[in-house]
C-alpha cells in the first residue's frame, strides 16, 4: 500500500509542476493547490500507513496498541492543510489583484510591473 | 602617573564623546572658540607623555574591558612602546591640527561637523595605539577609514572630492578586509586574539601552513592602508581633503598605521624570507615610485603627498630589511616625518589660504608677508633634505649605514636610496625655499591672512621640534627607541644617535645625494618638460585605472544580475523546481540507496481503489481546460485524499480535509466569479517538453522520497515517547489533538498566527466592504434561508460538541472552528444583508480574541515556573453526550486555535464575498491603473 500511495504523491506532485510551469496564473494556482496536496500527503505516508488504526486510545486502554500510526505526522499535516488552505485564498486573491493590475496581458507582463 | 584604570579606554571615549558633542558645540564658533576644543586631544597627550617612563624602560601595561567573551572579542588593552608613540603623534599632533583647522575653517558652517569626524578618527586611532585584542583593534582600523572617507569628502559638493573619498575608502577598507582575514587566520592558528599571545607563540606561526596566507592579508591590509605601490594612488587623490586632515591623516597619522602594524607584527610574522623580500622589494618601489614623481609635480599638495608615499616606501623597506639598526632607524623616521610633513602640510594649507593658490609656479617671495611660515617650512624642508643639524640628517646618515651594512643589501638599493632622496632634496627645495625666495610677491596676498596664531603655531612647534630632537638626540630619544627596537626587533640594541660620525663613506654619500639634489633642483624646469612628454606618452595613471576597473565590476554585476533575474515568473518557477529536484537527486546518489519498488504493506481493495481514481483525477485535472470544471476536479482530489486519510486512521485529517475542501471550493467560486475568461497566452511558460521532463522528474523524486524514507530509521520516532505520555500526562486519548495543544503548542502556536497573517494580507488587499451600498438589492434562495435557520445552529453546536470533545475523540479545535465558520457563513449566505458575525464578534475580532486567548493559557505555566505553554490542569467533570472534559490550559488553547481559524474563514469569506457584491452592484469596475 506504501508504494502504491508513493506512486500517487509522485502523481499528483508531477501534474502539480506540470500545471505551474504551463501557461497562465490560473492554472499555476491550480497547480500549487495539487503541490499542497502532494506534500501533506508526502509527509502522511512517508511516516508509515499502518492497518487502518487511529490515533486514538481506547476506552479502557491506557496506551497505544502496538503498530499505531504516528500520531505526530498526522499533527503535523493537520496544521499543514489548514495553512495550504490560507495560502491558496492568499494567492487567489492575488490572482484577482494581478488580474485587474495587468489587465489582459496575461503572465508575461508581470515582468514589467516591477514598482 | 603609570597607566591603570582602564585610563587609555577613557581617553578614546573623551575622544568620541568630544565628536559626539563638537557639532553642536562648534554651531556658534563666534561665541564658542572652536581652538578651546584642543584642551582634549592636548590633556590625552599630556596623559600619555606623563605615563611613559616605565613603558620606555620596557615595561607593558595592560588592561582588558570586557565586550563579547564569548567571540574573544575582550577590548584587551596595552600601552606598547610602539603604542605609546602612536598615542603620542596621533594627541600630539591632533593638539595642533585642531587649533590650526579652528583657524582654517574659521567662520565655515561645517566647522562643527569637521571637528566631528576629526574627533572620531583621532578616538579611533587612539583605539588602534592602545588595543591588543586584533579583532577590536580591526573595528577601530576601519572606524579610521570611515573617517578618513568623510573628512576627504569634506567638499562634498565637488565630484572629484567625492570620488577622491570613495576610492580611499574602497581602497583601505577593502584592505580592512583583508587584515580581518589575516586576524582570522592567526586567531585560528593560536586560538587567541591577544597579541602578546601572538608573540609568544611566533616560532608556531612561522612553522603553520596557514602563514603564508596570514601574512599575505595583514600585509595587504597594511599596504592599502599606507599607500603602498600599487594602492599609493588613493593618497594623492585624498588632497582633495582641506590643509588639516592632510597634515593629520594622510601624512603624520592614518597612512603610518599600516606602518604601525607591520612593526607590532613584526615579532609575529617577521624573520622569514617572504616577508624580508616582500616588504624590501614594496618599499623600494615604493619609495623610487612616490619620489620620482614628486619631483616634476608642481601643486604643493600633490608634491607633498607623493613624497609621503615615498617616505611610507621608505619606511616599509627598512622593516623589510630586518636589522636592528633599521627597525631602529625606521622608528626614528617615523617621528621625524610625522613632524616635518605636518608642518609642510600645514604651511601649504596656510599658503593657499594667504595667496588663493598652491601652484608652486606661482608662488614667490612670500618670506616677507608670511616670516614665521617661511622659517618653519625651511626647517621643516631642511630635515626633509637630510641636511645637518635637523633631525632628518640622522634618519639619513643610518639610513646609509643600514644599508652599507645589511649584508642582502645590493647595490641596486643602495641606488634606489640615493635617487630616491636626490629627488627629496628637490622636493624639499621646492616646498620649503622656492616659495619664500624672490624679493616681490607675483600673487599680491588675499584679504585673509594667515599670519593669526592658529595659522603658524603648529608648523612653528612640529618644525623647530626636529631641531630639539636633533640637537639633544640622545636625551630626548634614546631610550625610548630602545624600548621600541626591543619590542619590534625582541632583542636589545644599543645604537648611538648623533650628528657627527667622522669622515666617512656614509658622509661622502649624504654629500653626493645633495649634491645631485640641488643639480636636480636647479634642473627642475627641463625636467618637468621630460616627465610631460613621458605621461603624455605612457599615459599610466592608478586612479584611472582602478576607477574604470570599479565601473567594469559594476557592469558585470548588472550584467549577471539582468541575466539571473529574468523577471519571468515561469523562468524563476523552472529554476526552483529543477534545483530542488536536483538536490533530491544528489542525495539519493550519495546515499547509494537502490531502489527495490518492494509492495509494503497488505494492498486494501478500498484504499488502492482510492489511490488510482486519485491518479486518473490529478491527470485529467492537467487535461482540463474549462475553468469551472478544473475548479470541481480540485475539489474532487481533495475529498479523495480526505478518504485516504479516512482510510488510514486518520478521522482528525478526513474530518479537516473535506471541511477545508468545502471552504476551498467556496473561494474559488467567489473569487472566479465575474471573472473575464482568460486569454491562454501562446508563448508564455516553459516549452512542453521541458515542462513534461522536468514534472516527470518532480514526480519521481516525490515517489522515491517517502519510499527512501521507510528504510531510513536514524532514532527511536519521538511519536512513541508522545503517544506513551498522552494519557498519564495529557488526559487525552486522541493523540493527534494532544500533540497539537498540549506537546507541541508552540508549534500550533505560530501556525495559527501564519494564518492570520494570510488572512489579514488577503483582507488588505482586498479591502474590507465598507463602501456603504444599500444590500437589500441583493436576493437569497428562500430554500436556502429556511434551512439555514435550523441548520446554522445546529452547526454551532455541533462545532462546540468538536471542540470539547476533541480532546479524546476526533474533533479539536481547528475543526470545530472550520465547522462554526461554516455556520457564519451559511447564515450570511441566506441573509446577504445581514452583518457576518459569530457569538456577536466579527472576523477580526474573534481572531484578536482567539489569539489572545491562545498567548494567554501559556502564561500559567510561565507563572508556575515552568516554560511557556507548559500545561496546567484543573479539575474534571462530566458533559452529557460529550463525556468527561478535564479543565486545563490546553483546553483553553483549543479555544483560542477554535476562535483564529473560525475568524480567519470569515475574514477570507468575508473580503472575497465583498468583493463579488460589490462588482455585482458596480456593473462597470473602474480599470486599475
Amino acid at each position: 500500500m506504501e508504494t502504491l500511495a508513493a506512486l500517487l504523491v509522485g502523481t499528483l506532485a508531477a501534474c502539480g509542476t506540470l500545471l505551474v510551469l504551463r501557461r497562465g496564473l490560473f492554472r499555476i494556482l491550480l497547480g500549487l493547490a495539487l503541490l499542497a496536496q502532494a506534500a501533506n500527503l508526502l509527509v502522511f505516508t512517508a511516516a508509515g500507513l499502518g492497518r487502518g488504526d487511529t490515533a486514538i486510545i481506547a476506552g479502557g486502554a491506557q496506551a497505544l496498541p502496538e503498530g499505531h500510526p504516528d500520531p505526530l505526522a498526522q499533527a503535523l499535516v493537520l496544521t499543514a492543510i489548514v495553512i495550504s488552505f490560507g495560502v491558496l485564498a492568499f494567492c487567489l486573491v492575488l490572482l484577482r489583484k494581478t488580474r485587474a493590475r495587468i489587465g489582459a496581458t496575461g503572465i508575461s507582463g508581470l515582468a514589467n510591473t516591477e514598482t | 602617573m603609570p597607566f591603570d584604570f582602564l585610563t587609555p579606554a577613557f581617553c578614546v571615549a573623551a575622544l568620541f564623546l568630544a565628536a559626539l558633542v563638537a557639532p553642536f558645540a562648534g554651531r556658534k564658533t563666534d561665541r564658542f572658540p572652536a581652538t578651546l576644543w584642543a584642551v582634549v586631544p592636548g590633556a590625552i597627550f599630556f596623559y600619555f607623555l606623563s605615563g611613559s617612563g616605565p613603558v620606555w624602560e620596557g615595561s607593558i601595561w595592560r588592561g582588558s574591558l570586557s565586550w563579547a567573551p564569548e567571540l574573544g572579542m575582550d577590548w584587551d588593552l596595552w600601552v606598547s612602546p610602539v603604542g605609546l608613540l602612536l598615542a603620542l603623534l596621533v594627541s600630539g599632533i591632533g593638539t595642533l591640527v585642531v587649533i590650526y583647522a579652528a583657524a582654517y575653517l574659521k567662520g565655515s558652517d561645517r566647522l562643527g561637523r569637521f571637528l566631528c569626524f576629526l574627533f572620531l578618527f583621532a578616538g579611533a586611532m587612539l583605539g588602534i595605539a592602545v588595543t591588543e585584542n586584533a579583532l577590536v583593534l580591526f573595528v577601530f582600523w576601519e572606524l579610521t577609514s570611515i573617517a578618513s572617507y568623510l573628512l576627504i569628502g569634506h567638499f562634498h559638493e565637488k565630484a572629484e572630492s567625492r570620488k577622491s573619498a570613495l576610492d580611499a575608502l574602497l581602497i583601505t577598507a577593502g584592505g580592512g578586509v583583508a587584515l580581518l582575514a589575516g586576524f582570522l587566520l592567526l586567531g585560528e592558528i593560536t586560538g587567541s586574539y591577544r597579541i602578546g599571545v601572538w608573540v609568544e607563540a611566533a616560532d608556531a606561526i612561522r612553522a603553520h601552513p596557514l602563514y603564508t596566507g596570514a601574512f599575505l592579508c595583514v600585509l595587504l591590509g597594511a599596504i592599502t592602508k599606507s599607500a603602498q605601490f600599487p594602492f599609493h594612488f588613493w593618497l594623492p587623490g585624498a588632497m582633495a581633503a582641506p590643509a588639516p586632515v592632510s597634515a593629520y591623516l594622510h601624512s603624520a597619522t592614518m597612512v603610518k598605521v599600516g606602518i604601525f602594524l607591520l612593526a607590532i607584527l613584526h615579532p609575529v610574522l617577521g624573520g622569514t624570507p617572504l616577508w624580508h623580500f616582500t616588504l624590501l622589494g614594496l618599499g623600494a618601489i615604493t619609495m623610487l615610485w612616490g619620489a620620482l614623481v614628486a619631483m616634476v609635480q608642481t601643486d604643493l599638495k600633490r608634491l607633498l603627498a607623493f613624497s609621503t608615499v615615498s617616505a611610507l616606501g621608505t619606511l616599509t623597506m627598512l622593516l623589510g630589511m630586518e636589522h636592528t639598526l633599521s627597525v631602529k632607524v625606521a622608528m626614528l623616521f617615523f617621528i621625524v616625518h610625522a613632524l616635518y610633513k605636518g608642518a609642510l602640510f600645514m604651511v601649504a594649507g596656510a599658503l593657499e589660504k594667504g595667496t588663493g593658490t598652491r601652484e608652486i609656479t606661482q608662488l614667490r617671495g612670500l618670506m616677507r608677508s608670511f616670516p614665521l611660515l617661511g622659517l618653519s617650512a625651511v626647517v621643516a624642508a631642511f630635515s626633509m633634505s637630510g641636511l645637518p643639524p635637523f633631525i632628518g640628517f640622522i634618519a639619513k646618515e643610518l639610513l646609509y649605514e643600514v644599508k652599507l651594512e645589511t649584508p642582502v643589501v645590493g647595490i641596486g638599493l643602495l641606488v634606489c636610496g640615493i635617487v630616491a632622496n636626490a629627488a627629496n632634496v628637490v622636493v624639499a627645495l621646492k616646498v620649503g625655499v622656492l616659495p619664500f625666495l624672490g624679493e616681490s610677491p607675483t600673487t599680491e596676498p588675499k584679504s585673509m591672512k594667515p599670519t593669526k596664531i592658529g595659522f603658524w603655531i603648529g608648523p612653528v612647534l612640529l618644525g623647530f621640534g626636529s631641531i630639539a630632537f636633533g640637537v639633544f638626540p640622545d636625551a630626548i630619544l634614546g631610550r625610548p627607541l630602545e624600548a621600541m627596537v626591543a619590542q619590534i626587533a625582541a632583542e636589545e640594541v644599543t645604537i648611538e644617535l648623533k650628528l657627527w660620525h667622522g669622515f666617512n663613506l656614509v658622509l661622502l654619500l649624504s654629500l653626493v645625494t645633495v649634491v645631485s639634489g640641488v643639480a636636480l633642483f636647479l634642473m627642475r624646469e627641463r625636467i618637468s618638460r621630460y616627465s610631460d612628454a613621458l605621461r603624455d606618452r605612457f599615459g599610466w595613471n592608478g586612479t584611472a585605472v582602478f576607477r574604470s576597473g570599479i565601473a567594469g565590476f559594476l557592469s558585470i554585476a548588472g550584467a549577471i544580475t539582468r541575466t539571473i533575474q529574468s523577471g519571468r515568473l515561469h523562468t524563476y518557477l523552472a529554476v526552483i523546481f529543477s534545483v530542488a529536484v536536483a538536490g533530491l537527486i544528489a542525495a539519493w546518489w550519495k546515499s547509494g540507496y537502490v531502489l527495490s519498488l518492494p509492495m509494503r504493506g497488505e494492498i486494501r481493495p478500498a484504499a488502492a481503489l482510492t489511490t488510482i481514481s486519485l491518479a486518473v483525477a490529478a491527470v485529467a485535472l492537467v487535461r482540463c481546460r474549462g475553468r469551472m470544471a478544473s475548479v470541481l476536479l480540485l475539489g474532487c482530489i481533495g475529498f479523495g485524499i480526505a478518504a485516504f486519510f479516512a482510510l488510514h486512521g486518520a478521522p482528525d485529517l478526513a474530518i479537516t480535509q473535506i471541511l477545508v475542501e468545502t471552504l476551498t471550493l467556496l473561494l474559488f467560486a467567489l473569487a472566479l466569479y465575474g471573472l473575464p475568461a482568460m486569454r491562454e497566452e501562446r508563448r508564455a511558460g516553459v516549452p512542453r517538453v521541458p515542462a513534461v521532463l522536468l514534472s516527470v522528474a518532480v514526480g519521481l523524486a516525490f515517489t522515491l522520497l517517502p519510499l527512501k524514507a521507510f528504510d531510513v530509521q536514524v532514532a527511536a520516532p519521538v511519536s512513541i515517547e508522545l503517544a506513551a505520555k498522552s494519557l498519564p500526562e495529557a488526559y487525552g486519548r486522541n493523540v493527534v489533538n494532544v500533540i497539537l495543544v498540549d506537546f507541541r503548542a508552540l508549534d500550533t502556536l505560530g501556525e495559527i498566527t501564519v494564518l492570520l497573517i494570510a488572512a489579514l494580507g488577503v483582507s488588505a488587499m482586498l479591502g474590507t466592504r465598507r463602501s456603504g451600498f444599500s444590500r437589500e438589492r441583493l436576493e437569497s434562495s428562500p430554500v436556502l434561508s429556511a434551512s439555514a435557520r435550523y441548520t446554522a445552529p445546529a452547526m454551532l453546536i455541533f462545532s462546540l460538541y468538536l471542540l470539547l470533545r476533541g480532546h479524546n475523540e476526533p474533533g479539536g479545535g481547528f475543526i470545530g472552528g472550520l465547522v462554526a465558520a461554516m455556520a457564519a457563513v451559511l447564515v450570511h449566505l441566506a441573509h446577504p444583508a445581514g452583518r457576518l458575525r459569530l457569538f456577536r464578534l466579527g472576523a477580526a475580532s474573534l481572531m484578536v480574541v482567539g489569539l489572545a486567548t491562545a498567548v494567554l493559557s501559556g502564561l500559567p505555566g510561565l507563572l508556575s515556573g515552568a516554560a511557556f505553554l507548559t500545561a496546567q490542569w484543573g479539575p474534571e467533570f462530566s458533559l452529557p453526550a460529550v463525556g468527561k472534559v478535564k479543565l486545563g490550559t490546553p483546553l483553553l488553547f483549543d479555544i483560542g486555535v477554535y476562535l483564529v481559524v473560525a475568524g480567519v474563514v470569515l475574514m477570507l469569506y468575508e473580503a472575497m464575498e465583498g468583493r463579488r457584491v460589490r462588482e455585482k452592484m458596480e456593473p462597470k469596475p473602474a480599470p486599475m491603473p
